[in-house]
């Protein structure tokens, strides 16, 4: 129960230390965080409190009659009552929003961004690459490689021919 | 108002008995499928390769190329 607790407030609502927004309610003041909460998750069906605390004069009617048979609630009452314990059904809490389409939209912007931060930084943080990179140098390395015979099974110099000093077609 | 009581217990099981033979008949598929598209054809380049390779034209050429400095080429 108390990792419920702690997880609803790090669940669906991200919730500031010092101001918390309960259930739709509104602010809830600091004295209120050591009382029963209520909240809508999943895996954990029936919240420690109703989520109408305060019943209107009508409710409390209603809260009477169901005392009685149920047999006597017409529909409407039965959700009203239902209204009175629950904030939102299972299939109004577990729908989907379309929050992802900018998540990833902003992912991919960020990742854009970085690319140009990328960029500035090669042509202006970077110096020079080491001298092993120029042509003539890799020339000579990979003519070395093919001498050595490096992956000659399946790998770089299976791909040359020795014979007509050329790569296979 | 009297909707038909949800499925309660079982949940897992019945998700279970759906999407384990997938599971088992996909990782199965793919082990086969790695066996011949991979190792079968990396084996028979192995095999074809040393079928044949002569060691010792294959030291002279490396030789003569100069990469050893155990033995210099030839000519020197």
């Amino acid at each position: 129960m108390l990792a419920t607790r702690a997880l609803s407030l790090i669940g669906k609502r991200a919730i500031s230390t010092s101001v918390c927004v309960r259930g739709g309610h509104g602010v809830a003041k600091v004295e209120d965080y050591a009382l029963p909460a209520y909240f809508d998750r999943r895996d954990s069906p029936l919240p420690d409190v109703s989520y109408v605390q305060n019943l209107s004069a009508e409710q409390k009617s209603l809260k009477e009659k169901e005392k009685g048979s149920w047999v006597a609630l017409s529909n409407e009452e039965k959700i009203a009552l239902y209204r009175i314990s629950f904030k939102q059904s299972f299939a109004e809490m577990n729908q989907g929003s379309g929050e992802w389409k900018s998540v990833v939209g902003g992912v991919f912007f960020f990742i854009g961004f970085t690319g140009l931060v990328v960029l500035w930084q090669r042509k202006y943080v970077y110096g020079p690459v080491p001298h092993t990179f120029e042509g003539d140098y890799k020339e000579k390395e990979l003519q070395r490689m093919l001498d050595m015979r490096m992956g000659p099974v399946q790998g770089f110099s299976a791909h040359w021919d020795y014979e007509n000093k050329q790569w296979k077609k | 108002m009297s909707l038909p009581k949800p499925m309660m217990r079982g949940l897992l099981a019945k998700r279970l008995r759906f999407h384990l033979p997938i599971a088992f008949t996909l990782a199965l598929t793919a082990a086969i499928a790695f066996k011949y598209t991979v190792t079968e054809p990396k084996k028979r380049a192995y095999a074809d390769f040393y079928k044949q390779y002569d060691a010792v034209k294959e030291f002279n050429a490396m030789r003569e190329a100069g990469i050893f400095e155990s033995v210099q080429p030839t000519g020197k």
